[in-house]
């Protein structure tokens, strides 16, 4: 088992490092630099600015030098936790990261249970009352909220909630929590908040999950494991859980991480039509402009933290799965 | 039979499937009666009935299945202050889901299947499988129940069953799985034992010895076993009587001896020919039935056997189903040849 | 006295004669194709067909976008501004009857207090709509010019409009730009499967029939592309997109950015048959018979996931045109004057303008409906792939 986790972690790191060079590459691939974009914005507005001074800037900030100095520099900040600087912003990377990423990640990770809590047993439900009035009417919806798109969604809430209730949704925080220092009450605050993107970025999964567990508890429950528990004596309630529930769960124990990254995106565009105060809005902005450092740093962070999510995921499949661990 | 000798009771058992298709008549009059200590020998080629039976019995038949006729009395054997009584109790007139049965199934009858790979869980080990099952109809503690695993599946001649307590289904061969099935069924001291094809799935040298187990064991627990299988050599080898199965219904019963050399049914009769003989001469063609076993959604009218039935009376065989007729002692088919 | 043989023959018969009785024609299902099987398990999946058809109709309105539109989705006029959907009538003001439904000419007032222009019904003008009627001229798929539309009003006069789901902040036909955005959306769906199956395919394959240390590099390459979230990715590929680039190039482009993920998930599906084919004996068996390895893939094993892939890709699709208009949505992706569902959306992101005029959003019901047709049919492809699974 510790073999297996060791051999895991180890195939993470050529991972990275490769991604890292992939983000960095990615964010270089627009011609001209921030430096070239902020001279065309301003020269759209009117303005024009001096050569040399734009000559000064593009020293200063090393957008002269070549790629592969610059993408040295950056990672050789990074392992001292320096992202380097933001161009529009005129703060370091770092400040305005990470607790964007934070709020990213525990947007993703509550609505993931969120999507569990409710899908497991509703397919479980469906599964054991196939054909029913319950089943057919959870399949439609699953359907409808696979078919209809997040950010679809949001707009759609964002409408129902403007014309009839005459209240603005969006925003993680109410104003008095937006700047304030973290603390319990701040947390429950962005709870009471965080459950509409929640509903939002859940329903595309939980559908998914529901039809996916459903598929796979029909599978199992009439596999012959299940008749020798229920010729024991076993009540159909306990039986019910403790095989082919159990079994068919093995899978999904797998998707877990690999269910991030579609979360992660999935957030990505719904904070911007919500104005969530998460990675979404800032990289999309940082993006257009070309803030290299920013965009980079928060591509990069995104994918550790998907790696992350499976790596874990991969390890808990293993330890609930002993065929894995043996046949590997 | 005695009254008092008898363990188990079916009587005109009829299961149905209701699909979309059509209806599918599984068993469609299964009448025998098992022994307490005795071995019935449930014969039949397969769909003929044999493991729908068997379900019935235990009421776990899947759905869309359903008994629709019939009774299954079951002759309970309860020890209790110091007395012993018999409790009769019709397993057909249950509820599929309801305790009386739960305490019956594992306890009382007890059941081992043809497939240990599938049957037995993959992600719990032998030995949780088998406690689960003690500690379900007995008031024991944890380590009392390991206790008796270790026993049990040292008694069905598990090598290192301290080991082998731990292990998951796919870390064993197929003969130990089977015999970690022996051990759940029996743990709880049953006073009858299904075997659902318990040696289809295994070499000829692994039944020999899981045959002789289950013989050795029978002797050890005064218990009583319906052993389902098509194989005719097994049968002869296990079985004390004999019930022949054909598309759902009892055709003939009868005492091993008077089955094998005094066949009274033509299905039976057409099945012992049509098994080769080692010295008859190479030139000779082998026999076998005429046609093939109908559609399950068209069982022909009459008696089911009669489009293949080398005896068959015109008039008579495809337009009436037959009753039983007694043929000799103990001894009685399902056939217009004795009506 | 009847012989063993006729005796035989005429119980044979009487069985049959019980089986046609019951319907049952086995001896239909044994001879059919493949190609047989999958459509009558297809026919069963209700859902599916309905999913099929509604694909169709709407492949139908790309095709002839602009025939379908009764306007240029660019022609424009301040007049018309928000626009609400005008009702078709078939009985007028008198309660007379009217074979040909009509449209109400527009009244244009302007609100005292909010200032905005606000439109009303004038019953006196009665326009009536025409089918295959004369309207703005267009080049049918750039080829042909002509300017008959599939229906249309006949008239020039202001204030007559047929905007059956509303205009937009421009005045522009909604239902026009609808149509013209189902070409883009739809197609680059295709187009981007495409480009998937082609690289999934090839990658796939190699991977799952030749496994080894090939098979290790490709699914570590999969297991890496799959870790970045995919939305992050697309917007920086897309914000790498110069802004001067032609549409097309930009359309294209945009494919090429999507394929580039979507591919992966093809290749797990070619890799898993593969996997499981190769093992199975009539492979063996051709190759003992002296098949070359060309021949036993081409002929043996690629009609067994054929059906696969069909199910794959369908359910693929939907995904690709959800991407293309969430990167339009974000304006990362298509821009004006190119019309897709995404870049309609984009003009519903403001929520003040959506809440003046919420049948802005009714190209996100396009969106909905092509992607839950495509699912279903998807679905029931998936389901009928495995022909022998009864």
């Amino acid at each position: 088992m510790l073999q297996y986790i060791f051999r895991r972690v180890l195939l993470t790191i050529p991972t990275i490092i490769v991604i890292s060079m992939i983000s960095f590459v990615i964010i270089q691939l627009p011609p001209g630099d921030y430096l070239s974009s902020y001279a065309a914005t301003l020269l759209q507005q009117g303005d024009i600015i001096d050569a040399q001074i734009l000559a000064n800037l593009r020293q200063r900030y090393g957008l002269g030098q070549p790629i592969y100095v610059q993408y040295t520099k950056w990672i050789w900040g990074i392992l001292h936790g320096d992202f380097g600087q933001s161009l529009e912003w005129q703060v370091s990377v770092a400040s305005l990261i990470w607790e964007r990423l934070a709020l990213t990640l525990a947007l993703s990770l509550f609505t993931m249970l969120f999507t569990w809590l409710l899908a497991i047993p509703i397919g479980i439900y469906s599964a054991t009352h196939q054909y029913s009035i319950g089943d057919y009417l959870f399949t439609f919806l699953g359907f409808v909220g696979l078919g209809v798109p997040n950010f679809m969604l949001a707009l759609v809430l964002m409408y129902i909630a403007l014309t009839f209730f005459g209240q603005s949704v969006g925003g993680l925080f109410s104003p008095e929590y937006m700047r304030a220092a973290w603390s319990w009450a701040k947390f429950v605050d962005m709870l009471k908040h965080l459950w509409i993107p929640m509903i939002i970025l859940g329903t595309g999964g939980t559908a998914g999950l529901i039809r996916t567990m459903r598929a796979q508890m029909l599978d199992e429950l009439h596999k012959p494991y299940v008749i020798t528990a229920r010729s024991k004596g076993l009540t159909e309630g306990k039986l019910l859980w403790k095989y082919p529930v159990r079994v068919a769960l093995n899978p999904f124990f797998s998707t877990v991480g690999w269910a991030l990254p579609g979360l992660i995106s999935g957030a990505t565009i719904v904070s911007v039509v919500l104005s969530l105060q998460t990675t979404g809005p800032l990289m999309l902005r940082a993006l257009t402009s070309q803030d290299m450092y920013l965009a980079g740093s928060f591509l990069f962070m995104l994918s550790i933290l998907t790696i992350i999510g499976t790596l874990i995921s991969d390890i808990v499949l293993a330890a609930m799965d002993p065929r894995i661990r043996y046949v590997e | 039979m005695n009254e008092d000798q008898l363990l188990l009771e079916v009587k005109n058992l009829r299961t149905y499937f209701f699909l979309d298709e059509g209806t599918v008549r599984a068993v469609d009059g299964a009448d025998f009666e098992i022994g307490r200590g005795h071995t019935l020998g449930v014969v039949g080629e397969s769909g003929c009935g044999k493991s729908v039976t068997a379900q019935s019995v235990l009421r776990i038949v899947p759905p869309p299945g359903r008994i629709v006729e019939g009774e299954i009395i079951f002759h309970r054997f309860l020890q209790g202050d110091g007395s012993s009584v018999t409790q009769v109790v019709d397993l057909t007139a249950l509820n599929p889901r309801g305790g009386e049965i739960r305490s019956i199934r594992g306890a009382e009858i007890a059941m081992v299947f043809q497939e240990p790979m599938t049957s037995l869980s993959p992600v719990h080990t032998i030995g949780d499988q088998i406690m689960e099952a003690i500690t379900l109809h007995q008031e024991v503690s944890k380590a009392e129940a390991r206790e008796k695993t270790i026993e049990m599946l040292d008694r069905v001649g598990m090598p290192k069953p301290t080991q082998t307590i731990d292990s998951y289904s796919f870390e064993l061969s197929g003969g130990m799985r089977q015999r970690g099935m022996i051990a759940m069924a029996l743990s709880c001291n049953p006073s009858l034992l299904i075997a659902d094809e318990p040696t289809t799935a295994l070499d000829v040298t692994t039944e020999a010895q899981i045959l002789e187990l289950m013989r050795d064991l029978q002797q050890e627990l005064g218990m009583a076993i319906m052993y389902i299988t098509h194989d005719l050599g097994v049968i002869a080898e296990m079985a004390e009587d004999v019930v022949v199965m054909y598309l759902g219904k009892v055709v003939e019963r009868a005492d091993v001896d008077s089955i094998f050399h005094n066949p009274q049914h033509p299905y039976m009769r057409a099945l012992l020919k049509s098994i080769p003989r080692i010295g008859k001469k190479s030139r000779q063609r082998l026999e076998s039935i005429k046609g093939v076993v109908p559609d399950p959604y068209a069982i022909p009218r009459g008696c089911p056997f009669h489009p293949r039935c080398p005896d068959f009376i015109s008039g008579l065989c495809n337009r009436e189903e037959p009753a039983f007729s007694r043929v000799g002692p103990g001894h009685s088919a399902r056939c217009h040849l004795y009506t | 006295m009847e012989t063993e043989a006729t005796r035989v023959m005429r119980v044979g018969e009487e069985a049959k004669g019980q089986l046609e009785e019951v319907g049952v024609s086995e001896e239909r299902i044994f001879v059919a194709s493949q190609w047989q099987l999958m459509w009558w398990k297809f026919r069963k999946h209700k859902m599916a067909l309905v999913g099929g058809v509604i694909t169709i109709l709407f492949y139908i309105v790309a095709l002839f976008c602009e025939v379908i539109a009764p306007y240029d989705p660019q022609s424009y006029s301040a007049a018309y501004k928000f626009v609400a959907p005008q009702k078709i009538h078939f009985f007028d003001a008198e309660g007379k009857f009217h074979l040909r439904p009509f449209v109400y000419g527009l009244n244009r007032e302007r609100d005292p207090e909010t200032l905005r222009a606000t439109y009303t019904e004038d019953e006196t003008k009665i326009y009536p709509i025409y089918l295959f009627a004369p309207g703005d001229p267009y080049e049918f798929w750039g080829l042909l010019e002509t300017d008959i539309h599939l229906f249309g009003l006949k008239t020039n006069e202001k204030n007559a409009t047929l905007f059956l789901i509303g205009a937009d902040r421009l005045g522009r036909d909604v239902f026009s730009r609808l149509a013209y955005g189902a070409r883009i959306s739809m197609s680059i769906g295709l187009v981007g499967v495409l480009l998937s199956l082609f690289l999934g395919i090839i990658l796939g394959g190699i991977s799952g029939y030749y496994g080894g240390s090939m098979d290790m590099a490709i699914q570590r390459a999969i297991e890496f592309i799959r870790s970045i979230p995919s939305i992050p990715l697309w917007m920086a590929l897309a914000a790498a997109l110069p802004p001067h680039w032609p549409p097309t190039r930009v359309y294209l482009s945009i494919t090429v950015i999507l394929s580039f993920i979507g591919w992966t998930g093809l290749a797990r599906v070619v890799r898993g048959r593969f996997l499981a084919l190769r093992e199975e004996d009539f492979v063996m068996a051709a190759r003992l018979v002296g098949s070359s390895e060309l021949r036993i893939i081409l002929r043996h094993m690629v009609p067994s996931f054929l059906s696969y892939i069909i199910a794959s890709m369908t359910l693929s699709i939907p995904g690709m045109i959800l991407s293309e208009t969430s990167l339009s949505f974000l304006g990362l992706g298509l821009r004006p004057p190119a019309i897709s569902w995404g870049v309609l959306l984009q003009e519903a992101q403001n929520v003040r303008s959506v809440a003046l005029a919420p049948w802005l959003l009714l190209p996100g019901l396009a969106v909905v409906a092509v992607v839950l047709s495509f699912n279903f049919l998807g679905d029931g492809l998936r389901d009928a792939a495995d022909p022998y699974a009864r």
